[in-house]
């Protein structure tokens, strides 16, 4: 596949937006990590924060240290050479999940919309293989692609003022788990007993960028121990 | 030590934030108004980025047994140290079991207390700020209670700076000057006129995570498809409805509504002060003026000496 070209923009007086692609494309991805990576191994003066996304890179700077043009200019040579730049293998997390229930209020209308029963929506969404494309939103909340076609659900229409803390929901074609008790629209399938997000644990996180995920069903008895 | 008598209506321990955490989803958090908090750090002789009380409206009542030298920076709280009054912008001394009381805001959202030393807090991802969504860093993850006690630090000090009154160029403004976001070319002609011709009202639902405004619709993009990507502070969202939402400090890091402007960086602590029912309008600057202008107001923070 033909390399795709980098876009710069202004996207605030203090950050620059760099896009591989203006679509959800797994190269764009790699990119993205690529380009993450390289700029935690190599830092550039004035970059003071990273916000990785499907197929764009934000990057912060401190206006009284670089502007857009410069670092630009800093940054188009570099890219030249992304491809080169090794990825750490990928790390395999397993995420125990009580589906449905309590745990999982939309589960029975999610299967409904697919013409399924709650048991099949469940014994689809725990057989994928998923990737985290990117943590985004709020602490620890990784962005999960490779959710079966067949489960693919719009967004609630009105967001709930508050999703339970570790609530493994599906918006679209992405699924996820809220770490904190948040506003949020995903419909939610069920729920993990593990963190996803830690400040007493190395790393914090429990999802990095690019790890491969699968969910394990369990039941409540399971959970509550 | 500084014991909570009363904890005003919501008051967090604040300092510059943590940046460098977007990766992990992690936003920087940090005061709503970094002007007030640098200024009212170097009146006291702290570091500029030592963490100090954010008091948001209504401030509260705080008593020092061992003394302290404080200062009150950003909107003017009415506030009394044992009943005389306290202004805002000067340092002053508080006794031994001297009594703070802050008051309601007078003019915008926000008001600090800083005292010599800094507020001492465990840090959290190298901040002593509170992350209120995810109950993280500051004192216990969340805004003070009554009872609460907080020690002061000692971060490394300079001599006190008697001031008492700050450059008209460190002072909140209404008119919010912006930059181009990456989907501003997506609006119509006729959507970019409304956003800038037209007051905006802020609504009840206005946080450190975003402020939602109200005001003439601007129309939806009519080209484009929005995929998620990395958010900065001060973008202004325009959602389906075609009311703005101003992104604060304790934004999510990424988010999938196009984006028609950017708050510069000099204007965001005016962000930080604004009160709900306050009407705002917003003026284009192109990025070199905004860039002059932030020059501008460090060389003002950095005159007060």
């Amino acid at each position: 596949m033909a390399e795709l070209p980098a876009r710069f923009q202004p996207a605030s007086d203090q950050s620059l937006l760099v896009s591989f692609a203006d679509r959800i494309d797994p190269a764009a991805s790699l990119r993205v990590r690529r380009l993450l990576r390289l700029l935690e191994l190599n830092p550039v003066k004035g970059i003071v924060n990273l916000h990785p996304a499907y197929c764009s890179v934000l990057i912060r700077f401190d206006a009284l240290v670089t502007e857009h043009r410069e670092l630009e200019a800093l940054l188009r040579p570099r890219l030249e050479n992304l491809d080169a730049v090794a990825l750490p293998e990928p790390r395999e997390v397993e995420i125990p999940v009580c589906y449905g229930g309590e745990f999982g209020v939309d589960l029975a209308d999610v299967a409904d919309m697919h013409g399924m029963n709650p048991a099949q929506v469940v014994a689809r969404h725990s057989s994928a293989a998923y990737t985290v494309d990117f943590l985004g939103f709020a602490p620890g909340f990784g962005y999960l692609s490779g959710l079966p076609d067949e489960l693919a659900t719009p967004r609630l229409p009105v967001p709930r003022r508050s999703v339970p803390a570790g609530s493994v929901g599906i918006a679209g074609n992405q699924t996820g788990v809220y770490p904190f008790a948040t506003a949020g629209g995903w419909r939610l399938i069920g729920r993990t007993p593990v963190a996803m997000f830690r400040p007493d644990r190395q790393p914090m996180s429990l999802l990095s960028i690019g790890d491969r995920v699968r969910f394990r069903p369990i039941c409540a008895e399971e959970f509550a121990e | 030590m500084i014991l909570v008598e009363a904890p005003g209506l919501f008051t967090t321990v604040q300092d510059l934030g943590r940046l460098g955490f977007g990766a992990m989803g992690v936003s920087p958090s940090g005061t709503a108004d970094a002007v007030a908090l640098r200024v009212g750090n170097r009146l006291v002789g702290n570091p500029e980025g030592a963490a100090a009380l954010e008091m948001t409206l209504a401030g509260g009542t705080f008593v020092f047994p061992k003394g302290a030298l404080a200062a009150l920076a950003g909107s003017d709280f009415g506030a009394t140290m044992d009943e005389a009054e306290a202004s805002t912008w000067r340092p002053f001394r508080i006794p031994p079991d001297g009594r703070l009381r802050v008051g309601h805001t007078r003019s915008g959202a926000r008001c600090y207390l800083c005292v010599r030393g800094g507020i001492e807090v465990k840090p959290f991802l190298g901040s002593a700020s509170t992350h209120v969504l995810s109950g993280l860093g500051g004192f216990e993850g969340r805004s003070l209670k009554k009872g609460d006690i907080l020690s002061i630090g000692s971060s490394k000090m300079t001599e006190p700076r008697p001031q008492g009154a700050v450059s008209d160029v460190l002072l909140p403004r209404k008119t919010l000057r912006v930059t181009d976001a990456p989907q501003a070319d997506w609006f119509s002609e006729a959507a970019q006129s409304i956003f800038c011709n037209s007051g905006y009202r802020v609504t009840e639902e206005a946080n450190r995570m975003g402020l939602r405004l109200e005001g003439p619709v601007i129309p939806a993009p009519a080209g484009g498809q929005m995929i998620t990507e990395g958010v900065p502070l001060g973008a202004v969202q325009i959602p389906a409805g075609g009311q703005p939402i101003i992104l604060f400090v304790e934004q999510q890091t990424t988010g999938g509504y196009p984006k028609i402007a950017n708050v510069i960086s000099a204007d965001m602590s005016s962000v930080g002060q604004l009160r709900p029912r306050d009407e705002i309008r917003f003026e284009r600057v192109d990025q070199a003026t905004a860039r002059a202008l932030l020059r501008e107001q460090e060389e003002a923070i950095r005159a007060i000496h």
